[in-house]
Protein backbone atom coordinates (compact mmCIF):
# COMPACT_ATOMS: atom_id res chain seq x y z
CA UNK A 1 0.00 0.00 0.00
CA UNK A 2 1.09 3.66 0.24
CA UNK A 3 4.16 4.82 2.08
CA UNK A 4 3.42 8.58 1.99
CA UNK A 5 -0.25 9.57 1.94
CA UNK A 6 -0.65 12.07 -0.89
CA UNK A 7 1.01 10.60 -3.95
CA UNK A 8 0.50 7.10 -2.64
CA UNK A 9 -3.23 7.55 -2.04
CA UNK A 10 -3.91 8.73 -5.57
CA UNK A 11 -1.85 5.91 -6.99
CA UNK A 12 -3.60 3.39 -4.73
CA UNK A 13 -6.98 4.59 -5.91
CA UNK A 14 -6.13 4.75 -9.61
CA UNK A 15 -4.59 1.29 -9.32
CA UNK A 16 -7.81 0.00 -7.81
CA UNK A 17 -9.92 1.72 -10.44
CA UNK A 18 -8.20 -0.02 -13.38
CA UNK A 19 -9.96 -2.95 -14.95
CA UNK A 20 -8.39 -6.27 -15.80
CA UNK A 21 -8.08 -6.18 -19.57
CA UNK A 22 -6.33 -8.91 -21.62
CA UNK A 23 -3.32 -7.03 -22.95
CA UNK A 24 -2.85 -8.71 -26.28
CA UNK A 25 -6.46 -9.07 -27.35
CA UNK A 26 -8.31 -6.05 -26.07
CA UNK A 27 -7.97 -2.49 -27.44
CA UNK A 28 -8.23 0.59 -25.24
CA UNK A 29 -11.21 2.86 -24.99
CA UNK A 30 -14.70 2.02 -26.19
CA UNK A 31 -14.07 -1.54 -27.36
CA UNK A 32 -12.03 -2.70 -24.35
CA UNK A 33 -13.11 -5.97 -22.78
CA UNK A 34 -13.25 -6.10 -18.99
CA UNK A 35 -12.56 -9.70 -18.07
CA UNK A 36 -12.99 -9.04 -14.35
CA UNK A 37 -16.56 -7.75 -14.66
CA UNK A 38 -17.51 -10.53 -17.07
CA UNK A 39 -16.09 -13.26 -14.85
CA UNK A 40 -17.58 -12.04 -11.59
CA UNK A 41 -21.02 -11.42 -13.11
CA UNK A 42 -21.00 -14.86 -14.77
CA UNK A 43 -19.98 -16.61 -11.55
CA UNK A 44 -22.65 -14.77 -9.57
CA UNK A 45 -25.28 -15.57 -12.20
CA UNK A 46 -24.40 -19.25 -12.05
CA UNK A 47 -24.52 -19.18 -8.24
CA UNK A 48 -27.95 -17.53 -8.30
CA UNK A 49 -29.39 -19.96 -10.86
CA UNK A 50 -27.94 -23.01 -9.12
CA UNK A 51 -29.16 -21.87 -5.70
CA UNK A 52 -32.73 -21.24 -6.80
CA UNK A 53 -32.86 -24.36 -8.97
CA UNK A 54 -31.66 -26.60 -6.14
CA UNK A 55 -34.29 -25.18 -3.79
CA UNK A 56 -37.02 -25.59 -6.39
CA UNK A 57 -36.01 -29.15 -7.12
CA UNK A 58 -36.46 -30.26 -3.51
CA UNK A 59 -39.51 -28.08 -2.84
CA UNK A 60 -42.13 -29.69 -0.59
CA UNK A 61 -45.68 -28.53 -0.03
CA UNK A 62 -45.44 -29.57 3.61
CA UNK A 63 -43.37 -27.67 6.16
CA UNK A 64 -40.60 -25.97 4.16
CA UNK A 65 -36.93 -25.92 5.11
CA UNK A 66 -35.32 -22.57 5.94
CA UNK A 67 -33.62 -22.32 2.56
CA UNK A 68 -36.82 -23.03 0.71
CA UNK A 69 -38.71 -20.54 2.88
CA UNK A 70 -36.14 -17.84 2.10
CA UNK A 71 -36.37 -18.46 -1.65
CA UNK A 72 -40.16 -18.41 -1.39
CA UNK A 73 -40.07 -15.06 0.42
CA UNK A 74 -37.97 -13.53 -2.36
CA UNK A 75 -40.20 -15.06 -5.02
CA UNK A 76 -43.40 -13.78 -3.42
CA UNK A 77 -41.91 -10.33 -2.97
CA UNK A 78 -40.97 -10.06 -6.65
CA UNK A 79 -44.25 -11.59 -7.77
CA UNK A 80 -46.14 -9.08 -5.63
CA UNK A 81 -44.33 -6.22 -7.32
CA UNK A 82 -45.07 -7.63 -10.78
CA UNK A 83 -48.73 -8.21 -9.93
CA UNK A 84 -49.13 -4.62 -8.70
CA UNK A 85 -48.00 -3.12 -11.97
CA UNK A 86 -48.45 -5.57 -14.84
CA UNK A 87 -51.87 -6.86 -15.82
CA UNK A 88 -50.97 -9.45 -18.40
CA UNK A 89 -49.34 -12.87 -18.59
CA UNK A 90 -46.73 -12.94 -15.81
CA UNK A 91 -44.90 -16.04 -16.95
CA UNK A 92 -42.16 -14.08 -18.71
CA UNK A 93 -42.01 -10.90 -16.70
CA UNK A 94 -41.93 -12.63 -13.32
CA UNK A 95 -38.72 -14.61 -13.90
CA UNK A 96 -37.17 -11.59 -15.65
CA UNK A 97 -37.90 -9.40 -12.64
CA UNK A 98 -36.58 -12.08 -10.28
CA UNK A 99 -33.37 -12.42 -12.28
CA UNK A 100 -32.84 -8.67 -12.44
CA UNK A 101 -33.45 -8.22 -8.72
CA UNK A 102 -31.35 -11.09 -7.33
CA UNK A 103 -28.52 -10.81 -9.88
CA UNK A 104 -28.14 -7.03 -9.48
CA UNK A 105 -28.33 -7.43 -5.70
CA UNK A 106 -25.59 -10.09 -5.68
CA UNK A 107 -23.37 -8.03 -7.98
CA UNK A 108 -23.89 -4.94 -5.83
CA UNK A 109 -23.13 -6.96 -2.71
CA UNK A 110 -19.62 -7.62 -4.03
CA UNK A 111 -18.97 -4.03 -2.96
CA UNK A 112 -19.25 -5.06 0.70
CA UNK A 113 -16.13 -7.22 0.53
CA UNK A 114 -12.95 -5.46 1.68
CA UNK A 115 -11.49 -3.31 -1.09
CA UNK A 116 -8.18 -5.14 -1.22
CA UNK A 117 -9.49 -8.70 -0.87
CA UNK A 118 -10.20 -9.83 -4.43
CA UNK A 119 -7.34 -7.82 -5.95
CA UNK A 120 -4.97 -9.41 -3.42
CA UNK A 121 -6.25 -12.92 -4.18
CA UNK A 122 -5.92 -12.45 -7.92
CA UNK A 123 -2.50 -10.86 -7.42
CA UNK A 124 -1.31 -14.19 -6.02
CA UNK A 125 -2.20 -15.65 -9.42
CA UNK A 126 -0.33 -12.94 -11.28
CA UNK A 127 -3.18 -10.65 -12.32
CA UNK A 128 -2.24 -7.01 -11.83
CA UNK A 129 -5.56 -5.18 -11.63
CA UNK A 130 -8.98 -6.50 -10.66
CA UNK A 131 -12.21 -4.68 -10.02
CA UNK A 132 -14.59 -6.84 -8.06
CA UNK A 133 -17.90 -4.98 -8.47
CA UNK A 134 -19.41 -5.69 -11.91
CA UNK A 135 -22.16 -3.08 -11.58
CA UNK A 136 -19.53 -0.38 -11.04
CA UNK A 137 -18.57 -1.05 -14.67
CA UNK A 138 -20.51 1.11 -17.13
CA UNK A 139 -20.41 -1.66 -19.74
CA UNK A 140 -22.42 -4.04 -17.58
CA UNK A 141 -25.12 -1.62 -16.48
CA UNK A 142 -25.59 -0.42 -20.04
CA UNK A 143 -25.76 -4.05 -21.22
CA UNK A 144 -28.63 -4.71 -18.84
CA UNK A 145 -30.49 -1.50 -19.62
CA UNK A 146 -30.11 -1.91 -23.40
CA UNK A 147 -31.55 -5.40 -23.00
CA UNK A 148 -34.50 -3.84 -21.17
CA UNK A 149 -34.84 -1.30 -24.02
CA UNK A 150 -34.90 -4.09 -26.61
CA UNK A 151 -37.57 -5.88 -24.58
CA UNK A 152 -39.61 -2.66 -24.38
CA UNK A 153 -39.45 -2.25 -28.18
CA UNK A 154 -40.29 -5.93 -28.70
CA UNK A 155 -43.32 -5.73 -26.41
CA UNK A 156 -44.44 -2.48 -28.03
CA UNK A 157 -44.47 -4.21 -31.40
CA UNK A 158 -46.19 -7.27 -29.95
CA UNK A 159 -48.94 -5.29 -28.22
CA UNK A 160 -49.64 -2.67 -30.86
CA UNK A 161 -48.47 -4.28 -34.11
CA UNK A 162 -46.03 -2.72 -36.56
CA UNK A 163 -48.50 -0.18 -37.92
CA UNK A 164 -49.90 0.69 -34.53
CA UNK A 165 -46.46 1.28 -33.08
CA UNK A 166 -45.31 3.61 -35.86
CA UNK A 167 -48.65 5.40 -35.76
CA UNK A 168 -48.20 6.03 -32.07
CA UNK A 169 -44.58 7.06 -32.58
CA UNK A 170 -45.67 9.91 -34.86
CA UNK A 171 -48.99 10.96 -33.38
CA UNK A 172 -48.66 10.72 -29.60
CA UNK A 173 -48.83 12.88 -27.51
CA UNK A 174 -49.64 16.06 -29.41
CA UNK A 175 -52.02 14.92 -32.12
CA UNK A 176 -52.38 13.47 -35.61
CA UNK A 177 -51.85 16.67 -37.64
CA UNK A 178 -48.93 16.19 -40.09
CA UNK A 179 -47.18 19.36 -38.87
CA UNK A 180 -46.89 17.74 -35.43
CA UNK A 181 -45.22 14.55 -36.71
CA UNK A 182 -41.66 15.84 -36.16
CA UNK A 183 -42.20 17.13 -32.57
CA UNK A 184 -44.06 13.93 -31.67
CA UNK A 185 -41.28 11.78 -33.10
CA UNK A 186 -38.53 13.73 -31.34
CA UNK A 187 -40.32 13.57 -28.02
CA UNK A 188 -41.00 9.85 -28.34
CA UNK A 189 -37.39 9.08 -29.29
CA UNK A 190 -36.12 11.14 -26.35
CA UNK A 191 -38.50 9.31 -24.02
CA UNK A 192 -37.48 5.93 -25.42
CA UNK A 193 -33.73 6.62 -25.16
CA UNK A 194 -33.80 8.32 -21.77
CA UNK A 195 -35.10 5.14 -20.11
CA UNK A 196 -32.04 2.89 -20.57
CA UNK A 197 -29.60 5.78 -20.06
CA UNK A 198 -31.12 6.82 -16.74
CA UNK A 199 -31.53 3.22 -15.62
CA UNK A 200 -27.91 2.30 -16.19
CA UNK A 201 -26.34 5.59 -15.07
CA UNK A 202 -28.28 5.51 -11.81
CA UNK A 203 -26.98 2.05 -10.91
CA UNK A 204 -23.46 2.83 -12.13
CA UNK A 205 -23.28 6.15 -10.28
CA UNK A 206 -24.40 4.64 -6.99
CA UNK A 207 -22.01 1.70 -7.16
CA UNK A 208 -19.00 3.66 -8.48
CA UNK A 209 -19.37 6.39 -5.86
CA UNK A 210 -19.80 3.78 -3.12
CA UNK A 211 -16.73 1.87 -4.21
CA UNK A 212 -14.71 5.08 -4.40
CA UNK A 213 -15.69 6.18 -0.89
CA UNK A 214 -14.64 2.72 0.36
CA UNK A 215 -11.24 3.21 -1.31
CA UNK A 216 -10.83 6.71 0.10
CA UNK A 217 -11.61 5.47 3.62
CA UNK A 218 -9.25 2.55 3.11
CA UNK A 219 -6.61 5.12 2.19
CA UNK A 220 -6.98 6.52 5.71
CA UNK A 221 -5.53 3.28 7.07
CA UNK A 222 -2.11 4.14 5.75
CA UNK A 223 -2.25 7.87 6.52
CA UNK A 224 0.07 7.58 9.51
CA UNK A 225 -1.36 8.33 12.94
CA UNK A 226 -3.36 5.97 15.16
CA UNK A 227 -6.24 8.42 15.39
CA UNK A 228 -6.73 8.31 11.63
CA UNK A 229 -6.49 4.53 11.71
CA UNK A 230 -9.29 4.35 14.30
CA UNK A 231 -11.36 6.86 12.35
CA UNK A 232 -10.77 4.72 9.29
CA UNK A 233 -12.20 1.63 10.97
CA UNK A 234 -15.27 3.50 12.25
CA UNK A 235 -15.80 5.24 8.94
CA UNK A 236 -15.47 2.01 6.96
CA UNK A 237 -18.03 0.26 9.19
CA UNK A 238 -20.52 3.14 9.08
CA UNK A 239 -20.26 3.55 5.32
CA UNK A 240 -20.57 -0.23 4.89
CA UNK A 241 -23.80 -0.33 6.88
CA UNK A 242 -25.20 2.62 4.91
CA UNK A 243 -24.13 0.94 1.70
CA UNK A 244 -26.14 -2.21 2.51
CA UNK A 245 -29.24 -0.02 2.35
CA UNK A 246 -28.07 1.60 -0.89
CA UNK A 247 -27.42 -1.67 -2.74
CA UNK A 248 -30.80 -3.08 -1.73
CA UNK A 249 -32.61 0.07 -2.83
CA UNK A 250 -30.75 0.19 -6.16
CA UNK A 251 -31.51 -3.46 -6.96
CA UNK A 252 -35.17 -2.89 -6.03
CA UNK A 253 -35.36 0.26 -8.18
CA UNK A 254 -33.83 -1.49 -11.19
CA UNK A 255 -36.37 -4.30 -10.89
CA UNK A 256 -39.38 -2.01 -10.39
CA UNK A 257 -38.41 0.24 -13.28
CA UNK A 258 -37.88 -2.77 -15.56
CA UNK A 259 -41.37 -4.01 -14.69
CA UNK A 260 -42.90 -0.54 -15.13
CA UNK A 261 -41.25 0.11 -18.52
CA UNK A 262 -42.25 -3.28 -19.92
CA UNK A 263 -45.80 -2.98 -18.64
CA UNK A 264 -46.07 0.55 -20.09
CA UNK A 265 -44.99 -0.88 -23.44
CA UNK A 266 -47.81 -3.39 -23.17
CA UNK A 267 -50.52 -0.78 -22.76
CA UNK A 268 -52.85 0.04 -25.61
CA UNK A 269 -54.13 3.54 -26.08
CA UNK B 1 7.51 26.40 -16.33
CA UNK B 2 4.82 27.01 -18.93
CA UNK B 3 3.48 23.46 -18.95
CA UNK B 4 3.19 23.28 -15.17
CA UNK B 5 1.30 26.57 -15.11
CA UNK B 6 -1.18 25.35 -17.73
CA UNK B 7 -1.68 22.00 -15.99
CA UNK B 8 -2.17 23.77 -12.67
CA UNK B 9 -4.76 26.07 -14.18
CA UNK B 10 -6.75 23.19 -15.69
CA UNK B 11 -6.58 21.23 -12.45
CA UNK B 12 -7.61 24.28 -10.41
CA UNK B 13 -10.70 24.92 -12.49
CA UNK B 14 -11.51 21.21 -12.43
CA UNK B 15 -11.34 21.20 -8.64
CA UNK B 16 -13.74 24.16 -8.41
CA UNK B 17 -16.09 22.45 -10.87
CA UNK B 18 -16.07 19.24 -8.82
CA UNK B 19 -16.98 21.17 -5.72
CA UNK B 20 -19.89 22.82 -7.52
CA UNK B 21 -21.13 19.52 -8.98
CA UNK B 22 -21.13 17.74 -5.64
CA UNK B 23 -22.40 20.75 -3.69
CA UNK B 24 -25.36 21.61 -5.89
CA UNK B 25 -26.23 17.96 -6.37
CA UNK B 26 -26.28 17.38 -2.62
CA UNK B 27 -28.38 20.52 -2.16
CA UNK B 28 -31.03 19.30 -4.60
CA UNK B 29 -31.06 15.74 -3.32
CA UNK B 30 -31.33 16.69 0.34
CA UNK B 31 -34.13 19.21 -0.22
CA UNK B 32 -35.98 16.63 -2.31
CA UNK B 33 -35.65 13.90 0.30
CA UNK B 34 -36.68 16.37 3.01
CA UNK B 35 -39.89 17.36 1.20
CA UNK B 36 -40.70 13.72 0.40
CA UNK B 37 -40.02 12.59 3.96
CA UNK B 38 -42.21 15.29 5.45
CA UNK B 39 -45.10 14.36 3.16
CA UNK B 40 -44.63 10.71 4.12
CA UNK B 41 -44.77 11.54 7.82
CA UNK B 42 -47.89 13.63 7.34
CA UNK B 43 -49.58 10.80 5.45
CA UNK B 44 -48.47 8.26 8.07
CA UNK B 45 -49.94 10.39 10.83
CA UNK B 46 -53.18 10.83 8.92
CA UNK B 47 -53.60 7.16 7.89
CA UNK B 48 -51.35 4.80 9.90
CA UNK B 49 -52.75 1.70 8.19
CA UNK B 50 -51.13 2.74 4.90
CA UNK B 51 -47.61 2.94 6.35
CA UNK B 52 -46.22 -0.36 4.89
CA UNK B 53 -47.42 0.53 1.38
CA UNK B 54 -46.13 4.10 1.61
CA UNK B 55 -42.82 3.00 3.06
CA UNK B 56 -42.08 0.81 0.02
CA UNK B 57 -42.92 3.69 -2.31
CA UNK B 58 -40.79 6.04 -0.20
CA UNK B 59 -37.66 3.93 -0.59
CA UNK B 60 -38.28 3.74 -4.32
CA UNK B 61 -38.55 7.51 -4.52
CA UNK B 62 -35.46 7.99 -2.34
CA UNK B 63 -33.42 5.97 -4.81
CA UNK B 64 -34.81 7.92 -7.76
CA UNK B 65 -34.17 11.30 -6.12
CA UNK B 66 -30.58 10.35 -5.25
CA UNK B 67 -29.92 9.13 -8.78
CA UNK B 68 -28.90 12.40 -10.46
CA UNK B 69 -26.81 13.44 -7.46
CA UNK B 70 -24.88 10.16 -7.40
CA UNK B 71 -24.35 10.23 -11.14
CA UNK B 72 -22.84 13.67 -10.59
CA UNK B 73 -20.64 12.33 -7.78
CA UNK B 74 -19.46 9.44 -9.95
CA UNK B 75 -18.56 11.83 -12.78
CA UNK B 76 -16.83 14.19 -10.35
CA UNK B 77 -14.78 11.35 -8.89
CA UNK B 78 -13.84 10.22 -12.39
CA UNK B 79 -12.54 13.72 -13.15
CA UNK B 80 -10.72 13.85 -9.83
CA UNK B 81 -8.54 10.85 -10.54
CA UNK B 82 -8.16 10.67 -14.31
CA UNK B 83 -8.79 14.14 -15.66
CA UNK B 84 -9.50 13.87 -19.41
CA UNK B 85 -9.24 17.65 -19.80
CA UNK B 86 -5.49 17.35 -19.26
CA UNK B 87 -4.96 15.30 -22.40
CA UNK B 88 -5.33 18.36 -24.64
CA UNK B 89 -2.67 20.23 -22.66
CA UNK B 90 -0.36 17.23 -22.65
CA UNK B 91 -0.88 16.68 -26.39
CA UNK B 92 0.16 20.26 -27.14
CA UNK B 93 3.13 19.98 -24.81
CA UNK B 94 4.31 16.59 -25.99
CA UNK B 95 3.70 17.03 -29.68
Amino acid sequence: MASEPQGGLTEYITHHLTHFKPVRMSPEGFWSVHIDSLTVSLVLGVIFCFWFWSKARKATSGVPSKGQAFVEIILEFVDGQVKDVFHGDRRFLGPLALTVFVWVFLMNAMDLLPVDLLPWITHQFGIGHFRSVPTADLNLTFAMSITVLLLVIFYSFKAKGLGGFTHELFTAPFGAHPALWIPNFVLNIVELLSKPVSLSMRLFGNMYAGELVFMLIAGLFSAGSWILYGMGIVGYAVWGIFHILIISIQAFIFMVLTIVYISMAHDHH
Amino acid sequence: MELAAHLAQVQGFTAIALGLIIGFGALGACIGIGIMGSKFLEAAARQPELVPLLQGRMFLLAGLIDAAFLIGVALAMFFAFTNPLLTAVKAVAGG
